[in-house]
C-alpha cells in the first residue's frame, strides 16, 4: 500500500540530449551559474540545484518536456515567479525545473462576461491592471502580487488581505487548462457557473504542482468598489483586540479587510513607513470597508461603534485615499520592515479559530524566551490566519535550527487549537513534517491515492506537500486533530 | 445513528462487494442517474455538532435537516448563503453531495465555496477528516470541496462544516419587462457594476432582480436601476429556490449552465433564466443530443434535471466527459471507493 519514497537517478547527459531536441537553445539552461537563480523560492533556507531548467514558450513544448520526463522517470518541478514561502518550488536534485515564466500573455479580457483568460506566468497584479479600464479587477491579492504569477497562485491557492469577503484563489478561478505528466491536455471547470463531473478545480487549486502543469487560467473579474475606507483602532490588550474582531463579525459585518498587528510589528514598521500607528498600543486593527459611498458610510459608522464599545483606545477613519493607503502601507510593508531590523526572518502561516488568538500570542511570547528569538506578529484577523515573523541571524551557527523549531512549535499549536498548519503559503518542503501532525495515516494515504490518480509514478514535485509514511514515522509526532488533544486537561504552554 | 454504524455498514458492503445507495430524506431521488444498491439510511445521523456565530461556521451531522440548521442560524441573524433548495426535507449531507445552490449563488457562491471541512467515510469504511473549521486552510489537497457535488460516489459525508454569513440588513426586489435577449444583456451589464445584486430571475417576459445589503446601498441601487418594486418578494424567491414556481414544471426539465453572456440559444422551450444569465432552464422534448450540443457549443453543459428515470438512465443525467477526464474520474473514484460500492451509476453509468 505504501511503497517507500521513490528515489530517482537521472542520466543527466541523456536527459539534456533529449531536452535539446525539443527546446530551442534559449529555452534550456544547464550550466551551473544559470541554474543557481532557481535553487530556491522565497523560502531561501532550503536550496537545491536542478539538473536543468526548461523555459518553454509553447504548450507543445510543455507537453514534450513532460512526456520525455515521464518516459525517463525524471522529476519535474513547475515554477512561476518563485515568490512562494514554503519551498514548494525548490528544485529536485535529480530533476528539471519547468519554468512557466514565458507564458506571460493575457489572452483575453472579457468585459461583458467579467473574466480574463491568462497564461500562468502572468503576474497577479497585471490581471487587475488589464481589467482596470473596465472598472473590474481580480480579487485575490497576495502581498507579493506585483511579482507572483497566476500559475503560482493556482498551485498555492493564494489568499491575501481581502479573503474574508472575496475568497481565495479557489473561489475566483473558473477554468484551467492542464497538462498531465503523461503530456495529455485536459480542461476543467468552464466559463459557466459549473462543469460536469467531479469538482476537479477544487483538487487542482492548491495542489502545489503535484497533480499537473497549468498552461491557461480563466479567472473571474469583479467590479471595483467605488470607494474604500479604513478604520484604524488601537488596543491596550491583545485579547481585547481579538474580542473586537469577534464583535464586528457578531454584528453581521463582513469587512473587505480586517488585519491586526502586534506591538513588535508596529514598532518595526513605523520608522520605515510612518503610517501613524499608535506605538503604545499592544495591538492595532485595520478595518477596511468597501462598496458604494452610501454602503461604506453606513458600515464605517457601525464598525466604529463596535470598536469603541469593545474598548478601543484611539479610533481613526481614513479621510482621503492617500491616508487609507498610508494606513495600509505599514501592514503591507511588515515583512520588509522586519527584514530591516533583523538579518533574517522566518515567516509562519498557521490558521487558528479567531477566539484562540490571545492564547496563541501568549504562547508565542513564551516561545520567544524558550528559543531566545524575537517574533513580530501580523494577523489576517478576519480569517484567523496568523503570520508570526521569527527573527534570527543565519550567520550565527545553529540559530536557523532554533528558528525552525520555533516555527514548528507554532504550527503544531495551530493544529492543537483547532486550526491548520498553513492558511495560504502551502506546505511545500517547509511544513511537510507538520502534515503528519495535522493528518492521520489514513488521511495521508488518501492524499497519496489522489496524487497517484494524476501522477502514478510520483514525478511531479516529489517530496513536497504530502509526506511519505516513512517520513512521518521518522518525525514521530503525535497526530492531533481539531483540538482533540490526548490529554486536554494538561497545560500545553 | 452513530458514526460507528455508518462505518460498519460501509465496511460490510465493501467486504461483500455489495452496492449501497446513500440516502437521508430522499428529497433529491429525482436527481442524477441510476438509483442502485441497498439503501443506507443516513437520516438518523442527526444533529448540530458546533455552531460558532463569531467564527462564522456551523458543523452538523449529515442527516440534519437544512431547516433545522437554518433555524439555528436565523436566531443569530446568519444564513447558508448559497441558499440550497430543501425540496422535501433536504439534509446537510445531501445538499453537499448534490451540490445544488439557490438564487443567491449569483452573489455569494456555490455549495463548494462554503464547504470548510468534511468527515468522510470512504468506500472501505475508513473515517477521514479533511479541511476543518477555519476559513483559510491549504494543508493537503482540498478534498472537502472536491466532494461537493460528487453525489455520494466518493464517500459518505458523515459530518460537514460550512461557512455561514450574516443575513443582509435590507432586501428589495425590482421588476422589469424585457425579452430574453434584453434580460441577458442587462444582467451582464449590471454584473459589471458595483451593485448589490443577490439574485435574478427571468420568466415569461419579466425580469426580477433582488438587491441585498446595507439599507443605503439597496436604496441607492433602486434609484439607479429604476424598475418597479415587487411586493411579496420573499415568498416568491422561496418558490424559485424550491423550484415550486411554475417555470420548473414540465415532464422533461433541462438545466443548462452557460457563460452568462450566451445569447439566446436556437432551442425551443426556455422557461427561466437565473444567476445573472449563467443558468437557464428548458422544458423541451427535443432530442437530448440536440440540447447537449447547444449547451456545449455555447461553452456550457446541460443536465437532464427532472425527467423519467428511464430517460435519465438511458441518456445519462450529466453531460458526457472526454475520454481523458472519464479515465481520471474513474481513477479518483477508485482512490476513494476501490470496489465501486457507493452510489454506482448515480453520477455516470461508467462508475
Amino acid at each position: 500500500m505504501n511503497p517507500p519514497e521513490p528515489s530517482f537517478a537521472t542520466d543527466r547527459a541523456k536527459l539534456l540530449r533529449r531536452l535539446q531536441l525539443i527546446l530551442p537553445a534559449h529555452c534550456l539552461l544547464s550550466a551551473e551559474e544559470d541554474l543557481r537563480p532557481y535553487e530556491c523560492d522565497g523560502l531561501t533556507a532550503y536550496r537545491e540545484l536542478p539538473l536543468a531548467v526548461c523555459l518553454p514558450e509553447t504548450e507543445g513544448q510543455v507537453i514534450d518536456v513532460l512526456r520525455n520526463c515521464h518516459q525517463m522517470g525524471v522529476p519535474v518541478v513547475a515554477r512561476g515567479a518563485g515568490t512562494g514561502l514554503s519551498g514548494g518550488a525548490m528544485p529536485h536534485a535529480e530533476g528539471v525545473v519547468l519554468s512557466l515564466a514565458r507564458f506571460n500573455k493575457i489572452l483575453r479580457v472579457d468585459r461583458a462576461a467579467r473574466l480574463a483568460v491568462v497564461q500562468p506566468g502572468v503576474r497577479n497584479l497585471a490581471v487587475s491592471e488589464a481589467a482596470a479600464p473596465f472598472g473590474l479587477y481580480y480579487a485575490p491579492d497576495p502581498s507579493s502580487q506585483i511579482a507572483c504569477t497566476l500559475g503560482g497562485n493556482v498551485a498555492e491557492n493564494s489568499g491575501g488581505v481581502h479573503c474574508l469577503k472575496y475568497g481565495l484563489t479557489v473561489h475566483n478561478v473558473l477554468r484551467l487548462r492542464v497538462v498531465s505528466i503523461e503530456g495529455e491536455v485536459f480542461e476543467i471547470g468552464g466559463e459557466g457557473p459549473d462543469a460536469p463531473g467531479y469538482d476537479l478545480l477544487a483538487l487542482l487549486i492548491g495542489s502545489e504542482g503535484m497533480l499537473g502543469v497549468v498552461t491557461e487560467v480563466t479567472v473571474k473579474l469583479v467590479p471595483k468598489p467605488e470607494l474604500a475606507q479604513v478604520v484604524m483602532a488601537s488596543f491596550a490588550d491583545v485579547a481585547q483586540a481579538g474580542d473586537a474582531v469577534a464583535a464586528i463579525i457578531a454584528a453581521g459585518i463582513i469587512l473587505a479587510g480586517l488585519e491586526m498587528m502586534d506591538k513588535a510589528a508596529t514598532a518595526a514598521v513605523e520608522p520605515f513607513v510612518k503610517a501613524g500607528y499608535d506605538l503604545k498600543a499592544a495591538a492595532i486593527l485595520l478595518c477596511e470597508s468597501d462598496g458604494t459611498p452610501e454602503e461604506v458610510a453606513e458600515e464605517i459608522a457601525r464598525v466604529t461603534a463596535v470598536l469603541t464599545e469593545a474598548g478601543a483606545g484611539e479610533v481613526r477613519v481614513s479621510r482621503t485615499e492617500a491616508e487609507r493607503l498610508r494606513f495600509w502601507a505599514g501592514r503591507k510593508a511588515a515583512f520588509p520592515a522586519v527584514g530591516r531590523i533583523t538579518p533574517d526572518y522566518y515567516c509562519m502561516d498557521g490558521t487558528i479559530p479567531r477566539k484562540r488568538l490571545a492564547e496563541m500570542l501568549s504562547a508565542i511570547a513564551e516561545m520567544e524566551h524558550k528559543y531566545g528569538l524575537r517574533c513580530a506578529n501580523v494577523f489576517h484577523a478576519g480569517d484567523g490566519n496568523l503570520h508570526p515573523l521569527i527573527m534570527y541571524d543565519a550567520a550565527k551557527p545553529g540559530e536557523w535550527r532554533w528558528a525552525e523549531a520555533f516555527g514548528a512549535e507554532i504550527l503544531e499549536l495551530s493544529v492543537a487549537l483547532g486550526g491548520s498548519i498553513t492558511g495560504e503559503h502551502g506546505v511545500g518542503i517547509e511544513k511537510i513534517n507538520q502534515m503528519c501532525v495535522q493528518f492521520s495515516t489514513p488521511e495521508l494515504d488518501a492524499f497519496r491515492r489522489v496524487k497517484a490518480a494524476f501522477d502514478e509514478n510520483g514525478l511531479l514535485n516529489p517530496g513536497k506537500a504530502v509526506p511519505s509514511l516513512h517520513r512521518c514515522a521518522e518525525y514521530g509526532r503525535m497526530h492531533v486533530h481539531q483540538g482533540d488533544l490526548k490529554f486536554p486537561e494538561l497545560e500545553r504552554f | 445513528m452513530q458514526l460507528d454504524e455508518i462505518v460498519a455498514a460501509v465496511r460490510a458492503a465493501h467486504e461483500s462487494h455489495s452496492p449501497l445507495r446513500l440516502r437521508a430524506a430522499g428529497s433529491k431521488d429525482f436527481y442524477g442517474g441510476l438509483l442502485a444498491g441497498e439503501v443506507l439510511d443516513l437520516s438518523g445521523h442527526w444533529g448540530i455538532v458546533a455552531y460558532e456565530p463569531t467564527e462564522l461556521y456551523v458543523t452538523a451531522k449529515c442527516g440534519t435537516p437544512l431547516s433545522e440548521i437554518e433555524a439555528e442560524l436565523a436566531e443569530e441573524g446568519q444564513m447558508l448563503a448559497f441558499e440550497p433548495p430543501h425540496f422535501a426535507g433536504a439534509t446537510l449531507g445531501g445538499a453537499i453531495a448534490a451540490g445544488l445552490s439557490g438564487p443567491r449563488r449569483q452573489q455569494a457562491g456555490a455549495v463548494r465555496d462554503f464547504v470548510l471541512g468534511i468527515k468522510l467515510v470512504d468506500g472501505t469504511g475508513q473515517v477521514l477528516d479533511f479541511g476543518g473549521q477555519v476559513m483559510k486552510n491549504v494543508a493537503g489537497y482540498d478534498v472537502s470541496r472536491f466532494i461537493a457535488g460528487s453525489l455520494g460516489t466518493l464517500g459518505v459525508i458523515a459530518e460537514a462544516t460550512l461557512k455561514v454569513l450574516p443575513r443582509p440588513v435590507a432586501e428589495t426586489t425590482l421588476e422589469f419587462a424585457c425579452d430574453e435577449a434584453e434580460a441577458v444583456r442587462r444582467l451582464n451589464e449590471w454584473g459589471g457594476q458595483p451593485l448589490p445584486v443577490s439574485a435574478s430571475f427571468w420568466f415569461e417576459g419579466r425580469l426580477w432582480l433582488r438587491l441585498s445589503g446595507a439599507e443605503a446601498a439597496v436604496a441607492a441601487a433602486c434609484r439607479k436601476l429604476g424598475g418597479k418594486v415587487s411586493p411579496g418578494a420573499a415568498a416568491w424567491w422561496q418558490a424559485v429556490r424550491e423550484q415550486t414556481h411554475a417555470a420548473y414544471a414540465g415532464p422533461t426539465l433541462w438545466r443548462l449552465a452557460l457563460p452568462s453572456t450566451t445569447p439566446p440559444l436556437a432551442l425551443d422551450g426556455l422557461r427561466a433564466i437565473e444567476w445573472g444569465g449563467g443558468l437557464r432552464w428548458y422544458v423541451t422534448e427535443a432530442e437530448p443530443a440536440v440540447v447537449r450540443a447547444a449547451a456545449t457549443a455555447a461553452g456550457g453543459h446541460a443536465v437532464l434535471y427532472r425527467a423519467p428515470e428511464s430517460l435519465r438512465c438511458l441518456e445519462g443525467a450529466f453531460a458526457p466527459l472526454s475520454p481523458a477526464l472519464l479515465a481520471l474520474h474513474r481513477r479518483l473514484k477508485k482512490a476513494f471507493d476501490p470496489r465501486g460500492i457507493l452510489n454506482p451509476g448515480r453520477l455516470y453509468a461508467e462508475f
